[in-house]
Parts: C-alpha cells; sequence; structure tokens
C-alpha cells in the first residue's frame, strides 16, 4: 500500500461543510428551496462549481441526499437547493428554516457542456422538480447571453400549484431574450398559459434541430415521450442532454450503488448526452 | 532478509510479542465458525482452514463511525441551535496473522477504488496504512476455491507483508515488505535450511492440486453482451434467496450505505457494509428501483466482479477466488459456473 494517497491534498470526503439556510421558500406543497451560506467565510468566498454540479445536503441524525445545486456560478451570494418532499431526509430538511444549520457536501459530479454550447441555440424542457438541474444552466447563460443562440424554455407542471421558482417565471416570461412557455396537464381557473402534456406542447412548439441542443430534466415518462417527441423534430442522439437521479450514498464513485454498468452516476454522471446514455446497459 | 524458520511451538511466544504493539488478530473457532479475532493467551489458532469470515473487518470494519455530530445551544443566542461535526478516524497499529493469499489480495480490490483520482477515502486509507498481513500458504486447496481462474495462486504473496508457508513442524516465513520484515525480527526464528527445499515443494503441491484455470479473458464481454437477456439471468438466479451472505463473506465486496444514529443531543454518522442482493440497496425514494428483481441483482454482483470494475481497473477481476461465497451459500449458487455459463452461453448466441 503506497504511503501517499493518490490526491495529495487529500480532504476527507465524507466530511460536510457546515452551512446555514439564510432563505428558504416553499416553492409548491412538496418542494421547498434553501439557500444556504457556508459558516466558513473563506469557504464560502473559495467555493466554485460548474452549472450542474450536485451536492449532498445533511440533516445530522437523519442522513443524507444529493440535490442539485440549482443557482448559478454567476451568482454566488449563496447556494440554492429545491428539494421535493419523498423520504425521510427530505421530510427533516423540509422541517428546518432559515437560521438552521445543515452540512453540505459540494460539488460532486460532472456538469452540463456549457463551453461546447456555445454559439448555439438552446431549448430547456422541463418537468416538475426536473426544473431544478435546467435553472442552473438557464441562469448561468442569460448571465452569459451573448455567448448563446436562441434561448427556449418550456416548462411544465402537472397544476399551477406544483409550478416552481414562481417569483421568477414573470422575468423569464417578459425577457426578449428568452422565449418562455408554460404549461400545466389540464385546464385550470385563472391560467393564461398553455395546456397539455409538455411532449405534445413541445411538438406543438417545434423548434429547429439545426445548430440546436436540447437539455430536458423530469419525470422517467416525461422524458421517454419528449425524447420521441424530440426525435421526430430531428434531434439527434447527441443533441439531447439530460441529467440522472440515483440512489446514492457515498458521493465520490466508492459506494457502489449508482452504476449503470461501468458508469458511476455520481462521478461520471449525473449528467449524460443521450447518445452517451445509449452506449449504457439498460438499467436506469 | 532470507527466508527463516519459525517451529509451531514458538508460534505462540511470537504472537505474544507482536500483540504488545499491535492488535493482533489470529484465527478462532466461535461456535461453527473461524473467525479473526484479538490474539487471546491459551486460545487454540485454527490455521488448517480457512476462515469462515475473511480478515475484511480489520481494515473495513462491518460498521465504523465516519462522524460525529453534536448539537449545542448557541450560548449568546439560546434560542439557535448549532452543530459541530469532527471526523473519526482508526489508527491502530493492528496485524493479521494466519490469513490466506486470497484474503490479503481482497484489499487490493479495495485499493484501487478507495484510493482513486477521483477520491481518497482516510477512513479506509488509515486503517490500511496501520495494518500488516502474515499470510499463510495454502498447502491444500478446497474444491470450492479458484484464486487460480483470477490471477492468483495458494502461494501468491500480493498484498502481505509476510508468507509463511506450513511445513512439517512449523512454517517457513519469507519477509515480502520491510514492514513484515521488522516484524519477522522479533520471532523466535531459526535458519530455513533444508525447510526451504520443502516449502517450496509444498507451494508446487498446492498449485497443482488446484488444477488448470479456464480462460475468463472472454468474461468482461460476454457478460455484457448478455446484459438484456434476462432469461440467461432468471435462470441462473432461480436458486437465490436473496440472503446477501455471498456479499458479506466476500474479501472484496467493497460496497457501503451510510447511515445516522443519534442519541440526545449526540450522534454518529455510521458506515456498515450494504449487499446488494437486497432489494432496498438501490431503491429510490419516489419508489423506483432500477434493479427490482434477484436476477437484476445477481447480474451486477457478477458482472461489476468480472466486467465493469475489470474494464475500469486495468482488466483486474474483482474477484479473489477464495470461494466463500460458494462453500457459504444456502442455496448452492456458484458464481464459477455462471461466469462460464456466460461465456457459453454468448458464445452459442453469436
Amino acid at each position: 500500500m503506497p504511503k501517499k494517497s493518490k490526491n495529495q491534498e487529500a480532504r476527507n470526503p465524507y466530511l460536510p461543510a457546515i452551512g446555514t439556510i439564510i432563505e428558504t421558500i416553499q416553492e409548491t406543497p412538496t418542494i421547498k428551496t434553501f439557500r444556504v451560506v457556508l459558516d466558513d467565510k473563506d469557504e464560502m468566498e473559495r467555493f466554485t462549481f460548474q452549472p450542474g454540479q450536485v451536492g449532498q445536503l445533511s440533516a445530522f441524525g437523519v442522513g443524507e441526499a444529493t440535490f442539485v445545486i440549482n443557482s448559478s456560478p454567476t451568482r454566488m451570494d449563496y447556494l440554492q437547493f429545491s428539494v421535493m418532499r419523498a423520504g425521510e431526509v427530505t421530510a427533516k430538511l423540509h422541517a428546518l428554516s432559515t437560521g438552521d444549520q445543515v452540512g453540505v457536501r459540494a460539488p460532486l459530479g460532472n456538469w452540463f457542456p456549457y463551453e461546447e454550447l456555445k454559439g448555439k441555440d438552446i431549448v430547456f424542457i422541463g418537468g416538475g422538480i426536473g426544473m431544478a438541474p435546467l435553472r442552473t444552466l438557464l441562469l448561468y447563460m442569460l448571465d452569459n447571453r451573448k455567448d448563446y443562440g436562441k434561448i427556449t424554455l418550456l416548462y411544465g407542471a402537472r397544476t399551477p400549484q406544483d409550478m416552481a421558482f414562481q417569483y421568477e417565471l414573470p422575468e423569464w416570461l417578459e425577457r426578449e431574450d428568452l422565449d418562455a412557455t408554460l404549461t400545466i396537464d389540464v385546464e385550470a381557473e385563472g391560467w393564461e398559459h398553455s395546456v397539455g402534456l409538455i411532449p405534445n406542447v413541445l411538438l406543438e412548439m417545434a423548434p429547429s434541430a439545426e445548430n440546436c441542443a436540447a437539455i430536458t430534466c423530469g419525470p422517467p415518462i416525461m422524458i421517454k415521450f419528449t425524447l420521441q417527441a424530440l426525435q421526430k423534430l430531428g434531434f439527434q442522439d447527441d443533441q439531447i442532454i439530460t441529467t440522472l437521479e440515483k440512489r446514492m450514498k457515498c458521493g465520490v464513485g466508492i459506494c457502489g450503488r449508482c452504476n449503470i454498468g461501468t458508469k458511476y452516476v455520481c462521478v461520471d454522471g449525473p449528467v449524460f448526452t443521450y447518445a452517451q446514455l445509449k452506449t449504457l446497459p439498460n438499467e436506469l | 532478509m532470507a527466508a527463516k524458520y519459525l517451529k509451531k511451538e514458538n508460534l505462540v511466544s511470537w504472537l505474544q510479542t507482536l500483540a504488545k504493539e499491535r492488535l493482533t488478530l489470529v484465527p478462532r473457532r466461535e461456535g461453527d465458525a473461524v473467525v479473526f479475532r484479538p490474539f487471546a493467551p491459551g486460545q487454540d489458532i485454527p490455521l488448517d482452514q480457512q476462515a469462515t469470515t475473511p480478515p475484511k473487518a480489520a481494515v473495513f470494519p462491518q460498521c465504523e463511525p465516519l462522524l460525529a455530530f453534536k448539537y449545542a445551544k448557541d450560548p449568546e443566542n439560546p434560542g439557535k441551535v448549532g452543530v459541530q461535526v469532527k471526523e473519526k478516524l482508526g489508527d491502530t497499529p493492528s496485524v493479521v496473522v494466519g490469513c490466506r493469499p486470497c484474503d490479503a489480495r481482497g484489499f487490493l480490490t479495495f485499493d484501487r477504488v478507495y484510493d482513486s483520482d477521483r477520491a481518497s477515502d482516510l477512513n479506509y486509507l488509515t486503517r490500511r496504512r496501520n495494518t500488516l498481513f502474515a499470510t499463510l500458504a495454502c498447502d491444500e486447496p478446497a474444491s470450492t476455491c479458484f484464486c487460480n481462474w483470477v490471477g492468483s495462486g495458494p502461494a501468491d504473496a500480493e498484498g502481505s507483508d509476510i508468507l509463511m508457508v506450513p511445513v512439517e513442524g512449523g512454517f517457513v516465513l519469507e519477509p515480502v515488505t520491510e514492514a513484515g520484515e521488522k516484524l519477522m525480527e522479533q520471532a523466535p526464528l531459526e535458519d530455513a535450511g533444508d525447510k526451504a527445499a520443502l516449502a517450496e515443494a509444498v507451494k508446487e503441491n498446492a498449485a497443482k492440486a488446484l488444477g488448470e484455470a479456464p480462460d475468463l479473458s472472454q468474461a468482461r464481454e460476454k457478460l455484457l453482451s448478455l446484459f438484456d437477456n434476462m432469461d440467461f439471468w432468471e435462470g441462473v438466479s432461480a436458486k437465490c434467496i436473496s440472503c446477501g451472505a455471498c456479499t458479506y463473506l466476500c474479501p472484496t465486496c467493497y460496497c457501503f450505505n451510510i447511515t445516522d444514529e443519534q442519541s440526545g443531543a449526540e450522534g454518529v454518522r455510521l458506515r456498515t457494509w450494504d449487499n446488494c442482493m437486497s432489494y432496498l440497496f438501490t431503491m429510490e425514494a419516489s419508489g423506483h428501483n432500477p434493479r427490482p428483481t434477484k436476477a437484476h441483482r445477481l447480474k451486477n454482483r457478477v458482472g461489476h466482479k468480472f466486467s465493469y470494475y475489470p474494464d475500469i481497473h486495468d482488466g483486474h477481476i474483482a474477484c479473489c477466488g477464495c470461494g466463500r461465497c460458494i462453500k457459504s451459500c444456502p442455496s448452492s449458487v456458484d458464481i464459477r459456473q455462471i461466469v462460464l455459463q456466460a461465456i457459453a452461453a454468448s458464445a452459442a448466441s453469436e
């Protein structure tokens, strides 16, 4: 056993930084957003991440779970995580409020290829909580607007009440350099935007696939039909980018549960092109 | 240092010396099982058989604290509760005496994962660097042994610090590392003399007893080509009862879970061995499970060891051939047969 580890400056990968919640937003009945600042000022100042990278949030005593950092690296006042209540850890996180501390292990995983996307048109297609990972890249691109072509957003949720990030939707709808469409599954009173399932609305919008990348995230059933719609619109496999979720523990490629064949979603992902996913064994 | 001879009756005095400086783990009988436990004077040391459990826990405890945390009220603002978190690393100097070459080699599978370019697992590495292995070469392989299939052999010294070859009346000790040499200096040794030739004969006979190893070089691709053939996986997993004994007894199974335990204002974050044969291993909070049946799970276990891991790690198979998973399986699942069937099945289907 060599005496020196491969990571010379090795820090303990399981030791979270401590952060304080500076603000919470109840986005929907099941989604709560946390804005977190690391307690160590120097660490917060040094902290960098790439759009699409994730972090493990700890509620000490209950456990850890993985969430995308959905704020943008261009806006470093805080790190934002949006948590859908689904299990024990998320239930405990939902019970926290401003001033409470959490553990943060971040950044983890890979990121959206925002450098390679420069000069291209971009279509974001987000469903439900799947909007969270798209938000970080959308904000990054809006903050570097001249680097990208036409930017289109299609964001869908089941009902108006399930739509997160409502505090910034009006701005997104108004911006002239962003073509934003919101949709819900069925008609609802007072709803002034599109109605219909995301893949159908996408087909009606019919964005051109030429020099364009589609970035999508959402529940598996939505992804399945959105992929079909994108293919109908002429998008090739390497023009479609998504970000995956798996049960994760360590977040650093060791604990062994998030693999799809040889690839570990926590370190080789979570971001994959559809072309990359097709080379992996079928075990999503 | 050359090979030396240790008389059987001097083993205990060596262990007593070692135990003064290090946690000294030796095989010990507990019920029907032979397990590694701290050496206690007067104990029987069963060296004539492979231990029921490998010495995995010496470096990778079945349960270990990764962190300790404590909630405390802020004295300035009693309404506010803060949390303090400390890492916990185990660094007791240890030595395992009497494990087998497969047992010591098991940790090589860990090393490639626990100290990679991506992350260094300090809890593992601290114990790993503080643990030495005086390994007993095998003179009589069991029918379940297949270390020669996976690039090893009954006298393989890789991963060990001392190799002890059993001969009439005692052991021929061969130093493998400098640290092992230092341990040998503390033993009441004699010149090996003509015992050295006996040791070579023991090694040769054991290697012969294992017989010819089949060629597994095709397994990597063949297993992958069978990924979507669920008939195959349902067939080979039909007997499996998802008990996970194979994973807990495996020297190379390195997957783990992380859970928190809290009592009052204090608690620990624990790492425990996990078991990929369990439904819960990949179960997501949404209810979705990418490996919903035992066929999916056994496929991942065999695939990981003989295909995915070798693909990532220069062809090294994540199996040390100890055969415990075969010996202790309550329903007689034999991983050797699955790998051979995979090679044959996909050859037939091409």
